[in-house]
């Protein structure tokens, strides 16, 4: 069976390309870019390139970019590295609707003490900026914000938030691993002091991601026994992580027009083919701006993980926001937050589409679901009881 | 991803008995959309009281329309009083194994035809007793206390699985390790010789004994006991699981099982294996 991979928000296929330009690193090239003969030494030169890529890719300098092990210890490095930095302030931001990386670490960081407010969102997902504002103080250390929801795609105005946050002398993070790749970032126009991304969200291999840090910011290393990455992040360097990470970043800055117009128009009909196609259905987040490949839809009176089940019997690959795909119980915090009903919250499925999607795969998964969606609802002892309601 | 057994597959994919029946002799609902999952089960029973029919609309997640339709092929053919004796671990070995975070659904359906055959008895399942611990999904102390003891359970995810409770916002979880650590770890009182037992209190006292103090040991490592008559000091008992048929059974029962009756309710018990 075919597989019709929609599900790029989770991880994404590694560029042929990309794995080209790895694979030597594996075979010949195999050395310690730290050692003093130039067969391991020389390699800080291809390490010097692709960080040049990843720095190109968003703005930045070369200097300003750190490798890490990819998205969730960037984020951790990032924050780490702002509290250990500012030991006086004991209060920091972020938002209701974050990645785990950063709601878990900030939970942690509010059991030890401090104060941590978590800025809301309204029915569309879009940050509460007023509460976000609002809540800043001499206190605050960092304001971490994603610069788009992974979920629903959902994109923050982070060029004009981190120009307002940096203004009142206090750090900014984003956490942007859903973002690179996807829409245009460029930091020298904003205020972002710190930025998380990882390769595999963009076709280059797992296991390897970077931390951009705004020259002059100040620093402390999270890993120490080493003086690679400049004494910021110990460890001997992934180097054929590094090396796929700056292909991919070079790939996807060749590709970003690609997303944002025939992958978007993709997105757009499969989204409203599938509005059209099955009743009770909508875009969570659907009014807002959003990333151009994703969207989260809602099947009311469905259970996620059994749409996903007989999806993939179609070999359809795609995520939910569903309770029982997690083994929590409770549906996804990001719809909760946007005040998404049960109803719905239980049947959202987040289709995630990428340079290789095509027309055809986009046209099999509208001609699948409507059945999926029915076959299920015709078991489900609520559809009824809907229905009949809504006909009164 | 979830690893369900192929019965699961099966049974989710091709769903037996989906539907209503509209002249049922009893109807169980539970569960409801915000908790994620919801069964309705029908059946029809013939002169003689035997299940002809039994449908179901679910709800959930892919185990528990499995668990659904299992349950319905297992209760068909049945009378009540065979089928009111279904529990939720007949219905996840009918399906081969429920992954432990999936164990609720079995447990919907077991509640589902408790529901239904009270319907048709014409009363209600009582509410369930207890001071709710867990309010995200309305769970007891008692019933957690109860699943944890009948189903050995040793983490706050085990009870998790089997009830849902602690699944929601995590407020809970101290309260439910409370009740973990009580079940597993409290010592029974040693009771003074002065008062002698009614026959009545020594039984209760016999099974409280095994369950809490010698099935927890058994169950470790793979065997299990059961409680079949007690006739004077006579106490019988059938062994189970790998302990049945263990040449070292023998000592068990009287090394372990005699020594902890006579320890904890009275010194003159004799323990007898029963064969079946």
């Amino acid at each position: 069976m075919k597989t019709i991979y929609v599900d790029n928000n989770a991880t994404t296929k590694v560029a042929p390309e990309v794995v080209e330009a790895m694979l030597p690193y594996f075979t010949e090239r195999y050395g310690n870019a730290s050692s003093m003969h130039s067969f391991g030494g020389g390699l800080v030169v291809d390490i010097r390139r692709a960080r040049t890529q990843v720095a190109d890719l968003i703005g930045a300098r070369p200097e300003e970019i750190l490798f890490t092990s990819g998205g969730t210890e960037s984020d951790a490095t990032a924050i780490h590295a702002a509290l250990q930095s500012n030991p006086d302030k004991r209060h920091i931001v972020t938002s209701r609707v974050e990645h785990p990386a950063i709601k878990t670490l900030f939970e942690r960081y509010q059991k030890n003490g401090y104060r941590v407010t978590f800025v809301p969102v309204d029915g569309e997902g879009r940050l509460e900026q007023t509460a976000l504002l609002e809540s800043l103080s001499d206190d605050t250390a960092i304001v971490s914000l994603m610069w788009a929801n992974n979920e629903t795609g959902v994109i923050n105005p982070i060029d004009d938030l981190s120009r307002e946050v940096r203004a009142r002398g206090i750090l900014f993070h984003t956490d942007a691993v859903q973002t690179v790749g996807k829409i245009p970032i460029d930091v020298s126009q904003n205020g972002v002091d710190l930025l998380s991304m990882s390769a595999h969200k963009f076709h280059g291999p797992k296991g390897i991601g970077a931390l951009y840090i705004r020259k002059g910011t100040k620093f402390k290393p999270m890993v120490v026994g080493g003086h690679q990455e400049g004494g910021r992040r110990a460890g001997t360097e992934n180097v054929p992580g590094i090396v796929g990470m700056g292909r991919a970043c070079a790939l996807a800055g060749e590709n970003l027009e690609d997303v944002g117009t025939r992958v978007r128009q993709l997105r757009d009909t499969l989204e409203q083919a599938l509005l059209q196609a099955v009743p009770r259905s909508m875009a969570n987040g659907g009014q807002a701006e959003r990333l151009p490949n994703t969207t989260s839809i809602a099947f009311e009176y469905v259970e996620g993980e059994a749409i996903l089940l007989l999806m993939n019997e179609y070999g359809i690959c795609a995520s939910s926001g569903s309770a029982c795909t997690s083994g929590s119980l409770e549906p996804s915090h990001v719809l909760r937050a946007m005040g998404v009903p049960f109803t719905a919250a239980h049947g959202s499925i987040r289709y995630s589409l990428s340079h290789y999607t095509t027309r055809e795969e986009v046209d099999y998964i509208v001609d699948k679901m409507p059945p999926i969606i029915e076959r299920l609802r015709s078991m489900s002892p609520f559809w009824k009881q809907a229905t009949e309601a809504a006909m009164h | 991803m979830w690893e369900y057994t192929d019965k699961v597959k099966e049974h989710f994919l091709n769903p037996r008995n989906v539907g209503v029946i509209e002249d049922a002799d009893g109807v169980g609902e539970v569960g409801s959309l915000s908790c994620g999952d919801a069964l309705t089960l029908y059946f029809k029973l013939d002169a003689d009281g035997r299940i002809t029919d039994a449908k179901f609309q679910t709800f959930g997640c892919a185990s528990a329309i499995a668990s659904s339709s299992a349950l319905t092929e297992m209760m068909i053919g049945k009378t009540l009083e065979e089928a009111e004796k279904i529990t939720n671990d007949d219905i996840a070995s009918f399906l081969g194994e429920l992954p432990k975070e999936k164990m609720h659904c079995s447990v919907m359906g077991q509640e589902a035809l408790e529901k239904a055959i009270a319907c048709y008895r014409g009363e209600t399942v009582p509410k369930p007793e207890g001071n709710i611990i867990c309010e995200c999904f309305g769970i007891t102390d008692r019933q957690i206390e109860a699943t944890v003891r009948d189903h050995h359970l040793v983490t706050i995810d085990d009870v998790t699985g089997h009830l849902k409770a602690g699944g929601g916002c995590g407020k809970c979880h101290e309260d439910i390790q409370a009740i973990i650590d009580q079940v597993q770890g409290k010592p029974m009182p040693i009771r003074s010789e002065a008062a002698p037992l009614t026959n009545l209190q020594k039984i209760r006292l016999i099974e409280e004994t095994l369950e809490r103090e010698i099935k927890p040991a058994l169950h470790q490592d793979g065997g299990g006991i059961e409680l079949v008559d007690v006739d004077g000091n006579r106490v019988m008992v059938k062994l189970r699981g790998t302990c049945a048929g263990c040449k070292a059974s023998q000592v068990t029962l009287k090394k372990t099982v005699e020594a902890k009756l006579r320890e904890l309710v009275s010194k003159d018990l004799v323990v007898e294996e029963v064969r079946s």
